[in-house]
């Protein structure tokens, strides 16, 4: 039968299953992994590679409004980084924000077989459904941008507490989410309203501001754990990127207590220093909260040096940034619901803040005592793009390279970090726990980051190499789905039957009545096509099961 | 029509709600359609406007055969394998239009054209592509309608004639309507029109301005310049036709108001400058952002041009003009936009889908894409001038009357259409999704050397 595969002779990593690099045999069939096959089962044989679990991002930039504005921005990128025709797939542009066919494929071609795309307003995201449609091979999800949501923040200054948790559960089901996102949460307001301002502190409490931020960071929190959502809220900090942030993301993180938190991109929320001045790091600050405390989890949102594009639903952060050297910039944004900024980057070596950068994000790796929270991202393409992340791989695996690489860049930046004496090397158990096992561990994903029975049949084989940017920059054989993808690094088939994974909680329906009137009067569509119906998933939805938790560990 | 609704009550009525008119840009979606199921008609589209209508009332299923092969009924399967093979074997093949079909059956499209080898090209290239141009150079502040509805103080249409061309777009989202922060509606807002002619438009003005034809840029240079703290010129009128204290006034408003937004048309893109001058717009309204909220937005035409632009961006990464005959996207508009191509005589096979090229194309690209020298195919809900010239012709259902899907409103909102009845033509992506898998199978079979980086 054709639909089974006999894995053998592989070093396997499964660390969910506590399997630390065994050779051992994994067999597939109908898309999942089963304890045996039938003698007919293709064979690969694996001897001198390591078999891992798909790749899972836990947070990219991908499919939607704010990515697709950010490609026909960026020509010149696409023109230099041609993704060509092969026989079995569709030729697209590559760059910083390839096309969505490219997109697919080279997520594939690192071993990835499921990204989340982490922002997009409830209003454009049928844009964003479309979008996963034509991407191909690997699995996505969204998280909805609810923390500058009008109505609902209308609710959770009113006190209206029950009606506030219908709300947020009927904005997931109607725009088919995975979990919300919180991004500079009351910054709209003083950004569209207010001449382009900004919120200062998590306590604003300025006339410019509607609402404090925590106050709204609070009523998530509370909200996603009362609906027990597979991932907590996934935020999106204050004053993210700013000098001296690092006490802001610390007290955003306290807000949650002891209920579960994702920080994105925690690398931009670690800086101390005074505001307005050159950063400094504050790694040490931020992993210390992060080792003490189980229900926090993160990405870490690590720079590369080269191109970038900044695309954030913080508008008056990208504006500032534009500030800098004036060059093209878009701005969107969305009535009731969010602003978004893009701007084309460049990461500088020689840059001290860029150099810093790249220095705080590997310390937080290198500084987290467990691999199991924290998750390997570039905040693709705000910090760089995806396809670097073998090149992180490598930076954490190999001490004398890191050194190597600090040599290039600003050493007033390496002087002021301690990256140089931090010697811990990542082992390979360790990274196929940041980047696969931990990720879907935190997206509450069951079926994924692990290759146990009843698993689904996401694979990727790597030839062992030394160099381990080369081992994962072209695994040998990807899986999805049961199915042969990648056969000696080349595409032998395409992959389009994917899924879209979403939460779907229970909610009053009664609360439409409440949201209507809201609808009705400030936004531009009816309310009666704002709800996205089945067919925007193709037949490929997934629902996630919803269930409280406090922390990853718990089942 | 009117007069059924009237004098016999009809039997089997269907009433739509929230229904779409996908006749403008405005993608107007609060229409509330009733339809007379037996006779297959609309008796009422309440809400719409004379344009919107016009569009619902006056449809009608017609009895024309389904696909014809140089003028001869065919089976639609026919006509499709024809159409493959029209596009497979030709060594230039271009697909153009598209504006006025769903993102579903455009999403098909660039595939097939990468399957082929060929040009994919939307109607973008005749309107807004310099916006687009532009946009790849300057960037874009810009909105959702919404947002205009309730922030925005100031308006201002440059280069365009919404009041014939979008006749809600003022009651719905930009001048009229009251809003969050604008809950006197016009009261709140100070609304200026730019352009070379008094249109229709000019009646709901505060402000009008009078340019002179083709100084456009002129006065937007002027305006940026100003931005950077430069005085306007003595010498403004002579530059641009208008008053220098006038001009320093609206500059004034511009920089003090809460909320701006400028919408622009096609008096700028296809006038003198064409994307400088969409680019200069763009750039005036980043300026503007130093000094308060500042937002600019093209006023898009056709129902769905803007999906077709959304689709093509994310399918090719570049908004249309695009080829794949060296097996990968390649952008440049004048190469490979449709005028331009046909014009040169190079399509030796031409796609149209949804546009109607042989009744507003220049008189050199009719001549050719009419020619022995260029197989033509069309697939259109109605017969024009190019589904009569074509050697493949088929006839598809109606988008927003009898099918669903996506359409992308000006401002990059997508919506989800509410078809009112059935139709016996089959639909644009039922269509295209068949060609594009016959394409797909020719191609295989063709066995072509498929292009590797070594020959970059």
């Amino acid at each position: 039968m054709n639909n089974e595969i006999h894995i053998k002779n592989g070093l396997v990593f499964d660390p969910t299953n506590k399997i630390e690099g065994k050779i051992c045999d994994i067999y597939i069939c109908d898309g999942k992994i089963v304890d045996k096959v039938s003698s007919s089962a293709k064979v690969i044989d694996a001897k001198g590679m390591a078999v891992m679990p798909g790749g899972v991002d836990i947070h990219c930039h991908i499919t939607g409004p704010k990515v697709n504005l950010a490609r026909k921005l960026m020509p010149e990128d696409h023109r230099l980084d041609p993704h060509f025709k092969t026989k079995n797939t569709q030729s697209g542009s590559g760059g910083i924000v390839p096309s969505t066919f490219a997109t697919g494929y080279r997520y594939a071609t690192l071993g990835y077989t499921t990204a989340m795309e982490a922002a997009v307003p409830p209003l454009m995201a049928r844009h964003a459904l479309e979008e996963m449609y034509d991407t191909p091979i690997i699995d996505n999800g969204y998280y909805v941008l609810l923390g500058n949501n009008l109505f609902l923040q209308s609710l959770i200054a009113e006190g209206r507490k029950e009606e506030f948790k219908e709300a947020v559960s009927w904005w997931l089901n109607v725009t088919k989410a995975y979990t919300v996102k919180l991004v500079n949460p009351g910054a709209d307001e003083p950004w569209k309203g207010h001449k382009n301002l900004n919120v200062k502190h998590i306590d604003d409490n300025s006339k410019v501001v509607d609402i404090a931020p925590r106050t709204v960071i609070d009523a998530f929190i509370n909200v996603v754990h009362e609906l027990g959502l597979p991932h907590p809220p996934h935020i999106h900090c204050n004053n993210l990127g700013h000098t001296g942030n690092y006490d802001t993301t610390i007290e955003t993180m306290k807000t949650a207590g002891d209920r579960r938190l994702h920080v994105a991109h925690i690398q931009f929320n670690s800086y101390s220093g005074e505001m307005g001045k050159s950063p400094q790091s504050a790694s040490k600050e931020i992993t210390d909260y992060i080792n003490d405390h189980e229900n926090i989890t993160c990405d870490v949102g690590q720079v590369m040096f080269g191109k970038a594009a900044f695309m954030t639903a913080d508008a008056p952060l990208t504006y500032l940034l534009r500030g800098y050297k004036k060059q093209k910039w878009v701005n969107a944004d969305t009535e009731c619901e969010s602003g978004c900024g893009i701007l084309p980057f460049d990461y500088q070596g020689m840059i001290y803040t860029h150099a810093l950068q790249w220095a705080i994000g590997l310390e937080i790796f290198l500084l987290s005592k467990d691999p199991w929270r924290i998750v390997l991202s570039t905040d693709h393409p705000n910090g760089g793009s995806f396809a670097n992340y073998p090149l992180i791989i490598k930076l954490l695996m190999d001490y004398e390279f890191r050194k190597e690489a600090m040599k290039h860049v600003n050493q007033k930046a390496m002087n002021s970090t301690i990256l140089g004496d931090l010697k811990r090397e990542y082992t390979l158990n360790e990274i196929c726990i940041i980047t696969r096992a931990g990720p879907a561990k935190c997206l509450g994903l069951k079926d994924k980051g692990h290759l146990g029975k009843g698993a689904d049949a996401d694979i990727t084989i790597y030839d062992m190499l030394d160099d381990k940017e080369e081992m994962f920059n072209a695994p040998r054989y990807v899986i999805k789905a049961g199915q042969l993808l990648i056969e000696n690094h080349e595409f032998v088939s395409d992959y389009t039957d994917k899924k879209v994974l979403r939460v779907a909680p229970d909610y009053d329906k009664d609360i439409e009545k409440v949201i209507k009137p809201f609808f009705d009067d400030f936004y531009s569509i009816s309310f009666g096509n704002y709800a996205i119906n089945d067919e925007y998933l193709h037949g490929t939805g997934q629902v996630i099961e919803t269930k409280k938790k406090k922390s990853i560990y718990e089942n | 029509m009117s007069a059924a609704s009237k004098d016999n009550k009809i039997v089997n009525e269907k009433i739509v709600e929230n229904a779409t008119c996908t006749f403008c840009g405005c993608c107007c979606d609060d229409i509330t359609l009733t339809v007379d199921m037996d006779k297959k008609v609309i008796t009422k589209a309440q809400d719409a406007c004379i344009l919107g209508k016009a569009w619902f009332l006056n449809h009608v299923i017609e009895d024309k055969p389904i696909a014809r092969i140089d003028g001869k009924e065919v089976a639609l399967d026919d006509a499709i394998d024809e159409a493959a093979k029209v596009l497979m074997d030709a060594k230039f093949p271009i697909l153009y239009g598209m504006s006025d079909t769903i993102c579903e059956a455009q999403r098909q499209c660039a595939p097939m054209m990468d399957d082929c080898g060929g040009t994919i090209d939307t109607t973008t290239s005749v309107c807004h592509g310099p916006s687009g141009m532009a946009f790849q150079g300057v960037g874009e502040p810009s909105m959702t309608l919404g947002e205009v509805k309730n922030r925005a103080d100031f308006v201002m249409y440059w280069g365009g004639n919404p009041a014939e061309a979008h006749p809600r777009h003022f009651a719905r989202y930009a001048v009229t309507p009251k809003g969050m922060f604008t809950p006197n509606g016009k009261d709140d807002r100070t609304v200026v029109i730019v352009d070379v002619r008094q249109t229709k438009t000019a009646g709901v003005a505060d402000i009008f301005l009078q340019v002179k034809p083709g100084k456009d840029f002129e006065l937007l240079w002027m305006l940026r310049a100003a931005c950077k703290g430069a005085a306007i010129p003595d010498n403004c009128k002579e530059l641009c036709g208008i008053e220098k204290d006038v001009v320093e006034d609206l500059f004034d408003k511009m920089k003090n108001c809460k909320y701006g937004v400028i919408f622009f048309g096609m008096g700028l893109t296809m006038s003198r400058g064409r994307h400088f001058n969409s680019g200069a717009l763009m750039a005036l309204a980043t300026d503007l952002n130093e000094f308060t909220h500042f937002v600019a937005k093209p006023a898009r035409g056709h129902g769905n041009v803007t999906g077709a632009d959304n689709v093509v961006s994310w399918q090719t990464g570049y908004p249309f003009g695009v080829n794949f005959s060296r097996g990968h996207p390649r952008f440049n508009p004048g190469e490979f936009t449709t005028v331009d191509t046909l014009t040169r005589g190079e399509a030796d096979a031409a796609i149209v889908i949804a546009s109607d090229p042989v009744a507003n194309f220049p008189k050199p690209a009719i001549d050719h894409i009419t020619s022995d020298k260029c197989k033509l195919i069309s697939i259109d809900t109605k017969q024009t001038p190019t589904s009569e010239a074509a050697h493949v012709s088929i006839q598809t259902s109606t988008y927003g009357i009898n099918t669903g899907g996506t359409v992308y409103r000006m401002d990059d909102v997508p919506i989800s259409l509410r078809p009112a009845f059935d139709s016996p033509f089959p639909s644009d992506l039922e269509v295209l999704t068949k060609l594009r898998k016959k394409v797909n199978e020719l191609s295989k079979k063709a066995n072509r050397p498929y292009a590797t980086k070594k020959y970059i």
